[in-house]
């Protein structure tokens, strides 16, 4: 059995933690090792995995393969596997890889399986773990068919270290075709970026930031403050439930929040080692958002809330507001 | 451009809100009372399908919802769904399911719009969701694309702006709350939607009554697409037990939660 880790390379040439797991994924199967690398430059990242144990480094590279588009991403994955004709490919579940994988398997005849969070191989057979029904539950899986093309989901393998070397790359010249221009990225200002998956911790405000509080009045530009301090002292990343980013999309909440924040059975799935829910109700819908958070704490002001059931480490039966408060003054 | 042909592919879930339990059946894993479960249109189709009508308000074109489902189920969903956006139906009578095969799927679908009359690829834009909220592989629509044709493809849609001349510009979603900015000469195009941008419209049932004029037939002339399952094996599918033991405090005064808290986020 042949294994192609397949993945792109980041600005400057190297290698991110996404794809670098899932070189962990590849090799952790045990099998001959390929490694194909796109990018607009590919020397870097496979000279930082020179050591790797593959037999063989492939590559596509220039100014046509700088950015994350569909023609010219799936030309170069397509050229790379078809280079390498490996039984499996494994590729990084990234956003620039997930755009092509299944479209690439297509044109390699192969099968296709995404996100999967476990890849093991036993007795000859490869087993591949991934979720359904948006993280409410898991399966096992199989295929006969070769090749078999799938993509891993970071923060589920290890990636592997001291893999620094030369390595010598075979360069590829695919053509490509495209009616596409990427022309840039927006990403939030560095003082209002709230979403960073690279964060120790999650924190989710619930709907209960929005609800009137004791006195009858709401306190938004209050929850506003209080919630961004927060992220400022510990630098976490912000989710919310569909409630309150609904509530804020119609202008009714916190400015800040959009869709990209909500997590849940219609939002993401982040993984964090941490996870604060604050005034969240956490029925099913919403939890499934919680399911890759390792440790949770909630602070609610309803003991009977669906945290308290089961799903949270510790839940805090108190005022929000005032545990913030009095939290980010801690921290200060 | 005027008269673009959107085609959005998008069928049915289990209402989030339901309890899902896994059971083995016939051909492998199936959910536990799967035909009694009500449903409802998958939410990021749901998205497609509104961005499509909104998109065809202003270029003058129509649009088409082809959904893979079972027959029964579909018609139930779309007694509602009808009400929201103007919308031609073409349906394929088989399996929704989680467990099915994106690829078989996506042939499915494939078929199911070359078939489509008066299809002019130049004025084809595929719209679905950029994941299903039951398999979750974001595959199909990149097969189906492949399969027509169409390698101009985005993901993670939230925003698509159309200019005269036809060429448009996608806001797709990366890492990071970050978007990509791309334009795109024209159509033929796919593209995988987020949530987009506009509310769920309220009920019309002027809009319902006029699609329902099509649908009931479309549903008559539904055409079996039984997808075989075959080279997908699984070898278990489970809720994972993840009940925790909760320690509740309660009537503990602010700042001592405070602390505790600070403690835990350092360590
Ligand atoms: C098709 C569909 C898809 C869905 N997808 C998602 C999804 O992706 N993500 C998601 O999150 N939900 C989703 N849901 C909705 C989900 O079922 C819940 O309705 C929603 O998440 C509830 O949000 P919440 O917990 O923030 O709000 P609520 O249920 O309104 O709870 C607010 C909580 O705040 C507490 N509170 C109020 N004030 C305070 C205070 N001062 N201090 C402490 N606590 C306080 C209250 O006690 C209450 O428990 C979906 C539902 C459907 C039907």
């Amino acid at each position: 059995m042949k294994v192609l880790f397949l993945a792109h390379t980041e600005e400057g040439g190297g290698l991110g933690k996404a794809a670098l797991e899932a070189l962990g994924a590849a090799k952790g199967l045990g099998f001959e090792l390929v490694v194909g690398l796109y990018g607009a430059e590919v020397q870097a990242g496979a000279d930082a995995i020179a050591g790797c144990g593959a037999a063989k480094f492939l590559g596509v590279a220039g100014a046509d393969f700088a950015t994350a588009r569909y023609g010219s991403d799936a030309s170069a994955c397509e050229a790379i596997a078809k280079a390498a004709g490996a039984d499996l490919i494994v590729m990084p579940a990234t956003a620039r890889a997930s755009r092509v994988a299944a479209g690439v398997a297509l044109r390699l005849g192969a099968a296709v399986d995404t996100r999967l969070t476990g890849l093991e191989a036993a007795e000859g057979k490869v087993v591949a773990t991934r979720w359904f029904y948006r993280q409410r539950m898991v399966g096992r899986i199989e295929r006969d068919a070769r090749p078999w093309l799938v993509t891993v989901d970071s923060g589920c393998f290890e990636a592997p270290s001291d893999m620094k070397g030369a390595a010598s790359v075979e360069m590829l010249s695919p053509a490509v075709a495209t009616r596409t221009v990427v022309t840039g990225v927006k990403s939030p200002a560095a003082d209002a970026q709230t979403i960073r998956p690279e964060a120790k911790m999650l924190l989710v405000a619930g709907a209960g930031w929005g609800k009137s509080q004791a006195g009858g009045m709401k306190r938004l530009d209050e929850a506003s403050q209080l919630i961004l301090s927060l992220i400022g002292a510990t630098k976490c990343s912000l989710g919310s439930s569909k409630s309150l980013v609904d509530q804020s999309g119609e202008g009714g909440a916190l400015p800040f929040l959009t869709h990209m924040h909500q997590v849940g059975q219609t939002g993401s799935t982040p993984r964090h080692q941490k996870g604060l829910a604050t005034c969240c109700h956490g029925e099913e819908p919403h939890v499934v958002g919680w399911r890759f958070i390792t440790e949770r704490r909630a602070i609610n002001l309803d003991a009977s809330c669906g945290w308290a059931q089961g799903k949270a480490d510790v839940l805090y039966v108190a005022d929000a507001f005032a545990v913030v408060k009095a939290l980010v003054e801690l921290l200060k | 451009m005027k008269g673009l042909q959107i085609v959005v592919l998008g069928s049915i879930v289990p209402d989030p809100l339901q309890t899902l339990e896994p059971i083995v059946g016939p051909t492998g894993p199936a959910l536990k009372n799967e035909m009694m479960l009500p449903a409802v249109l998958d939410p990021w189709a749901g998205h497609a399908l509104y961005e499509a009508a909104n998109l065809a308000k202003q270029v003058e074109g129509k649009v088409y919802l082809v959904a893979l489902g079972p027959k029964a189920k579909l018609q139930q969903v779309m007694m509602n769904v009808a009400q929201k956006v103007p919308f031609e139906i073409n349906v394929l009578d088989g399996p929704a399911g989680g467990f099915t095969d994106a690829a078989e799927t996506a042939k499915a679908l494939a078929g199911a719009v070359e078939k489509l009359p008066g299809l002019d690829k130049g004025k084809l834009l595929i719209f679905g969701g950029w994941q299903s909220a039951s398999r979750g592989t974001g595959a199909v629509l990149q097969m189906v694309g492949e399969l027509l044709g169409v390698t101009d493809q985005f993901q993670g849609v939230d925003e698509i702006k159309m200019s005269d001349d036809g060429s448009f510009t996608v806001l797709e979603r990366i890492e990071g709350g970050s978007y990509q900015l791309s334009s795109c000469q024209g159509a033929p195009a796919v593209l995988g939607w987020a949530t987009g941008n506009l509310p769920e419209p309220p009920n019309n049932p002027q809009v319902g009554m006029a699609n329902m004029r099509f649908i009931m037939p479309a549903l008559q002339k539904a055409v079996a697409a039984p997808l075989k399952g075959e080279g997908l094996r699984f070898q278990s599918v489970e809720v994972p037990s993840q009940r925790r033991e909760t320690r509740i405090v309660k009537d503990a005064p602010v700042d001592d939660i405070a602390r505790e808290l600070a403690d835990w986020i350092r360590a």
